[in-house]
């Protein structure tokens, strides 16, 4: 066999592998970039050039979503970061019921988007709401939380906070426990306090930890639908809507080009973010 | 060290992301299944009843028996009390040896999606169950359905069904029951203990609003959590709309006309704005059963919604239906009142199903007043029949029987939606924004002329 022959024989092991990704991931990229510039309705389409694109970026119906779903990312993610830490250490110190609490807290991850969607949405009803209700117990008014459209995109994000910090949770404690008792001894040693143990070495070591954290959760955020859906359905008015969700109506509506438009930019949306915040956090972590 | 921990994370990160994905499926499904969305213009549970005969297939039916049993599907969504047409498919059975196979699908937006991938992919079942008008021509109808217009049955249907269901002069669907309307559900105790009489204008209407408000109820219920109920008054004003602009479905499809430059048609989103005062308190997050119950409580007083209603709230609270009454959302003048009507949902046969004279055997008979007499043992019907010759049964719903006059004087117009295809799909935001004060009646009429103009565009209508 020559050289070249056995290079190329190694390559038919990768052919059923690349037929798959070609097929169903490379080929329908490509065509929703070609299928987002056309009227299409499934059957027959029609090239339009770059209208859908206008469309979506000048009617405010359409645009309001790059808005709020870049609040809503960077709400959660931030929340994430700040409650999966502060769970993350709680949990990794002696506490005796550390185990239960574990559990506890990482439970709402395993729970069905829509059924929590669905609860918090009944107990968030302003009047007959069990949050409400406990408020008025303490002689306070709760808001109307998701009727109120100065603060329902918030509310929302509390929900997929206390549904998403669960795993935020988990690979922070991961991260804090791969960290050297030896650091925290030699810490000792000097005379550092908790607070000096937190700020100079769970916090610098916990950084690969705290970066998948945050690439997650604001890709995640970015993406959000199924919550948004199951709470307020964009409502009221289009005071909740995401980007997501509203490439979901213009599906419903049967406007596919449009909807398909509105993929490649949240597509290109989350590329642009994303990539340089990779680039960002890596370098940072190298830097430590 | 410190890679050994990397190594740790991005595994327990991965599986995460696993999790997540797979969990994301989870979810979806729940979705279909959880979120039932029914828009006023989708799915009206149209079951029905009627009596009276005309023109009935029965004669010849042992001859047109088939040796073997044939299996019709029929798709249709899951938001339908089917109990009515069950019970018309079971007598098909008994003549004809056709059975009939139901199909659910999920109702709204949802049940759109799947109709139209359905269509799109060639795996349409043998009968269609779809809302007349605009959200029936969007379907493209004469590419997939077959043409009934010589059928027949047709000779049944009332001719203002017809063109709900017609493209270029040909009819494509078979009504299934009893139309509907959009008007003013109101409870008639609490108009009898405050001494209110039906309003024919809308100053008339405004005046009992106070006087409710005045005794401390609720005068006009708001449930926008589900937000496709904001659009009721809008929708049902459509009567007073082609009173003063009789041209205006016409000029409205062919982009001469405009919500927010014709006066008429601005009066919608002027009076949506007005009733603010008048609605409880957690309009925005009240659903459309909550609604149903204050209405029957007496807590709230008026509900603009379909008739269909009257359904759900016999289906709930049976004693309390008689309670109920429906009269027509009031214009200017009383001599101009009139009712908004909305026609049953078609059901069409699939072109290229494999059993279409089968099909087309089933439609007639399901089109015939004998066919709706079977009905009506079943399922009451939420409106007068569009079935020639059928008059309402004695024990329709107190609200139904009010609806007659209407009828019989001639005082009725159908939905903008079924003499247009236009309807924008954000309608339901935009009279949630123009019900709840965020934006003016002016400004909302704008967006929505917007909204349809984006519809018409990637629909691809001609004139835009």
């Amino acid at each position: 066999m020559t050289k070249s022959a056995r290079k190329l024989y190694t390559y038919w092991f990768l052919l059923p592998a690349g037929l798959v990704y070609f097929a169903l991931f490379l080929l329908p990229t490509i065509m929703s970039f070609f299928f987002s510039m056309t009227r299409w309705d499934l059957v027959d389409w029609e090239f339009i050039g770059f209208d859908n694109y206008a469309t979506f970026f000048s009617e405010s119906s359409l645009n309001i979503g790059f808005r709020n779903t870049l609040v809503f990312a960077v709400v959660t993610c931030g929340l994430k970061v700040v409650f999966g830490l502060l769970l993350g250490v709680a949990l990794t110190s002696g506490l005796r019921i550390k185990g239960y609490l574990r559990s506890v807290v990482f439970f709402p991850t395993l729970l069905s988007t829509i059924a929590v969607g669905i609860a918090f949405s009944t107990m968030m009803h302003p009047t007959q709401g069990l949050i409400n209700k406990t408020l008025a117990l303490a002689g306070i008014a709760g808001p109307d939380w998701l009727g109120d459209t100065s603060i329902a995109l918030l509310s929302v994000a509390l929900v997929d906070v206390w549904k998403g910090v669960g795993m935020a949770t988990v690979i922070f404690i991961a991260g804090i426990m791969s960290i050297p008792e030896d650091y925290y001894e030699a810490l000792q040693i000097d005379g550092g306090n908790a607070w000096d143990k937190f700020k100079h070495i769970t916090i610098p070591l916990t950084a690969p930890a705290m970066n998948s954290v945050i690439i997650l959760a604001f890709i995640g955020g970015l993406r959000s639908f199924d919550l948004v859906w199951a709470m307020t359905k964009g409502g009221p008015g289009f005071s909740t809507d995401l980007i997501a969700s509203i490439i979901y109506k213009q599906y419903q509506g049967g406007f596919y080009g449009l909807s398909t438009a509105g993929n490649v930019i949240l597509f290109v949306g989350v590329s642009l973010l994303a990539f340089p915040l990779l680039k960002l956090l890596n370098k940072r972590e190298v830097d430590l | 060290m410190a890679q050994s921990r990397n190594k740790l994370i991005y595994a327990v990160a991965g599986a995460l992301l696993t999790a997540s994905v797979l969990s994301a499926c989870g979810s979806n499904n729940d979705n279909s299944g959880s979120s039932p969305e029914a828009s006023a213009d989708s799915s009206s549970p149209a079951a029905s009843a009627s009596s009276s005969a005309s023109a009935s297939p029965s004669a010849s039916a042992s001859s047109e028996r088939y040796e073997k049993p044939v299996t019709l599907k029929l798709l249709i969504d899951n938001q339908t009390s089917t109990a009515g047409i069950q019970a018309v498919a079971d007598e098909i059975e008994k003549r004809y040896n056709i059975k009939t196979e139901f199909d659910l699908r999920p109702g709204g937006g949802e049940g759109d999606n799947l109709v139209k991938t359905k269509l799109a992919t060639g795996e349409m079942d043998d009968l269609n169950f779809y809302n007349a008008g605009s959200l029936f021509k969007a379907l493209q109808p004469e590419k997939y359905f077959l043409d009934l217009s010589n059928e027949p049955f047709m000779q049944n249907v009332l001719d203002s069904f017809k063109p709900t269901v017609s493209v270029d002069g040909r009819i494509y669907a078979a009504p299934s029951g009893s139309s509907q309307a959009g008007a003013w559900l109101y409870n008639k105790k609490v108009y009898a203990e405050l001494g209110l009489s039906v309003p024919k204008t809308w100053e008339e209407l405004k005046a009992n609003n106070e006087k409710i408000k005045a005794a401390g109820k609720t005068a006009v219920i708001g449930s926008y959590k589900d937000s496709w109920t904001s659009q009721l008054v809008l929708l049902a004003d459509y009567y007073n709309v082609q009173a003063d602009a009789p041209t205006f479905a016409d000029d409205f499809t062919n982009n001469k006309a405009k919500f927010a430059s014709t006066p008429a048609a601005l009066k919608g989103f002027q009076k949506l704005a007005e009733l603010k005062p008048y609605m409880n308190k957690d309009y925005l997050s009240t659903t459309y059963d909550q609604a149903l119950k204050m209405l029957v409580d007496g807590t709230g007083v008026h509900y603009p919604m379909l008739t269909f209603a009257l359904s759900n709230i016999f289906a709930t609270y049976p004693d309390k239906i008689d309670d109920i009454g429906v009269f027509a959302q009031p214009g200017d003048s009383a001599d101009k009142n009139g009712l908004t009507v909305w026609m049953p949902a078609a059901i069409s046969i699939y072109k290229d199903g494999k059993n279409v004279e089968a099909a087309k055997k089933w439609v007639n008979f399901f089109a015939s007043a004998e066919a709706m007499k079977i009905m009506a043992t079943k399922a009451k019907p939420e409106g007068p029949y569009v079935v020639k010759g059928a008059e309402l049964p004695e024990d329709a719903y107190a609200g139904v029987k009010e609806m007659v006059p209407y009828f019989d004087e001639g005082k009725t117009a159908p939905a903008l939606e079924f003499l247009s295809p236009l309807k924008g799909p954000n309608l339901p935001q935009i009279t949630v924004e123009a019900g709840a004060g965020m934006k003016s009646p002016e400004d909302s009429a704008k967006a929505y002329d917007k909204d349809v103009e984006k519809q018409a565009k990637q629909l691809g209508i001609a004139g835009w």
